[in-house]
């Protein structure tokens, strides 16, 4: 499997998140998993808790939770759910081709 | 399905501050509880949440928090301009917070489980920010079109109307009109307490706005459908009384303007608060007499409004001057305003909204309706006669004395005023050509007059420079009235 991008690429993902909900924990989960997997040593992960600064919400336009937000490589894409179907949040963080 | 006690215990409610739909919802809308305001597009869901929201803050002290899911806040903000309402300012105020939701399918790919509780967390924060204690979500249908899961909006909307009555914010949400329900995605499932469906019907070029209340739970209210207008002032629902005859009676007289006719009524001329109407063929005075009277009421310094449906404020103002009424300087200072408007700009409807308004907002002692001949004309027997019910029970409510004149078809139709307006009218006077010898003169006489004796003779009349003068009546008619 050979990931969607260029070798060198940063990959900067900001997950939403509120506070520790069984949805959040396993979002995160499965991003580290899937970031291991295909992004070893270029990404970075960074969670902002909505409980903590709801402000974000309106600033960044979040409306489900959890929501994942591919900063780079552009262009933006979101993603929302738990990213508990790989197959489709690879697609989705446009990692893998849609078959 | 419940039943509920009539009237148990009246609701909390707050008041919109929209002309009359206060009236018919018994007092606004049910506090701390969701309304759901729908229909088809461009029938005016946003603009009736709108208002209600910036009349809350800007009249009754209660903040609002604005959520939209279709327009940014300027172009709310410009919508609303066109209102007369200034929405930016309200927001710099802190009276309002606005938050535009955006949601776009084509930017969201769904992986798993998820909840709207972003979506929470900026209505807390909206209402939070300003201490609403109103909120709007329009239209919060538009996350069906942005989520695939629908089992997940639909618990999760479940959980927003449950938060909101939770939050005690007094909530309006909008939803677009289905096929088969009120709205596309069956908000009023969620929305138990007060529907109100707006519609926008066009027939035969006249469009006419109308609002029904669906449902109120625990309030009696209208199941008619109430025309309203929206303007440059907002909106203006026309509340329908309840058709009963229980205004208060006064026993007050008010001079017709004509000193020989009111001696023809009982000496002393209408009654305050009741209907007159005056009908003849063309030409026979109706409008000078009409006039005769708002000048009069001007005079006694009360308040007169003279909605003129075939003159120009300035042309009836120079014809009755020349019969020596003299209009202009009541005009000028304010105790009578003339109103000119063709009766086929709008429907029906439409003039009595308009005319409800400026009753309600100039609060005159007085109306006159020259001519209503041509509303009568312009519509059915039935809706003219339900019209002129409408009309004549709102003035008599507030106790105004109503003249109206009617234009009457040549020949033996002069007593048919058709439309079978005769019971509501207390006064009647009759106006017609009579033929005396080989000249033509005008003869007055009064057809019936409620609650007094009344001169049965038919009195001459000549309109001259000073005005209409009543010529002594002669032979054997006269039954000693004249005296007085």
């Amino acid at each position: 499997m050979t990931p969607n991008g260029t070798a060198g690429e940063k990959w900067n993902l900001r997950l939403y998140t509120a506070g520790q909900s069984p949805k959040s924990l396993a979002a995160l989960d499965n991003l580290k998993r899937m970031c291991e997997q295909h992004l070893a040593g270029r990404y970075t992960i960074e969670v902002v808790d909505l409980l903590k600064n709801p402000r974000l919400a309106k600033d960044d336009q979040i409306v489900a939770i959890p929501t994942l937000v591919r900063k780079l490589p552009e262009p933006l894409r979101r993603i929302v759910g738990d990213l508990s179907d790989t197959e489709r949040a690879l697609v989705g963080m446009q990692l893998k081709q849609q078959k | 399905m419940k039943m509920e006690r009539p009237q148990a215990r009246s609701l909390p409610k707050a008041p919109t501050g929209i002309h009359g739909l206060d009236e018919i919802t018994g007092g606004g809308l049910p506090r701390g509880r969701p309304t759901l305001v729908c229909g088809g597009p461009g029938c005016g869901k946003t603009l009736l949440a709108a208002e209600f929201l910036i009349r809350g803050a800007t009249q009754f002290d209660e903040p609002g928090a604005f959520i939209t899911f279709e327009e940014t806040g300027e172009e709310l903000a410009q919508n609303v301009r066109s209102l007369g309402f200034d929405l930016d300012r309200l927001v710099e105020e802190q009276k309002i917070a606005l938050d535009y939701v955006r949601v776009e399918r084509s930017e969201i790919a769904e992986t798993g489980e998820y909840d709207l509780e972003g979506l929470f967390l900026r209505l807390g924060l909206a209402i939070d920010s300003v201490g609403a204690k109103r909120i709007v979500l329009d239209t919060i249908e538009s996350l069906f079109g942005g989520f695939d899961n629908q089992a997940v909006l639909r618990s999760e909307l479940r959980r927003l109307f449950r938060y909101l009555k939770d939050r005690g914010v007094t909530a309006v949400i909008t939803g677009e009109r289905g096929d088969k329900s009120y709205t596309r995605q069956g908000l009023e499932e969620y929305v138990s307490d007060c529907v109100i469906l707006l519609d926008h019907r066009v027939t035969e070029q006249v469009s006419t706005r109308r609002m029904r209340i669906v449902k109120y739970r625990g309030t009696t209210h209208g199941t008619n459908e109430y025309p309203f207008l929206i303007d440059e002032e907002g909106f203006s629902v026309l509340p329908m009384t309840g058709l009963q005859l229980d205004h208060e009676v006064s026993n007050e007289r008010v001079s017709s303007g004509v000193p020989a006719l009111d001696a023809m009524l009982d000496g002393k001329g209408y009654y305050r608060g009741s209907s007159v109407l005056i009908s003849g063929t063309a030409g026979t005075g109706k409008t000078s007499l009409a006039a005769h009277f708002a000048q009069e009421s001007a005079r006694r310094g009360e308040r007169c409004l003279y909605l003129a449906f075939e003159e120009s404020p300035q042309q009836l103002m120079r014809n009755m001057r020349t019969i020596g009424v003299d209009l202009e300087p009541h005009v000028k200072k304010g105790a009578l305003r003339l109103h000119s408007a063709r009766p086929s700009l709008h429907g029906l409807e439409m003039h009595l909204v308009q005319i409800h308004k400026m009753v309600s907002e100039f609060k005159p002692a007085a109306v006159v309706i020259d001519p209503i001949s041509n509303f009568i004309d312009n519509s059915t027997a039935i809706e003219a006669q339900a019209m002129l019910l409408r009309l004549v029970d709102f003035l008599k409510a507030k106790q105004v004395t109503a003249v109206f004149t009617h234009l009457t078809g040549g020949g033996n139709a002069l007593e048919a005023t058709d439309i079978g307006i005769s019971s509501l009218i207390d006064t009647w006077l009759l106006l017609r050509d009579i033929e005396v010898g080989t000249a033509r003169s005008k003869g007055l006489y009064v057809l019936k007059s409620r609650g007094m004796p009344h001169a049965r003779e038919i009195r001459e009349f000549v309109v001259t420079r000073r005005g209409i003068e009543l010529k002594q009546v002669t032979g054997k008619a006269g039954k000693g009235k004249r005296k007085k």
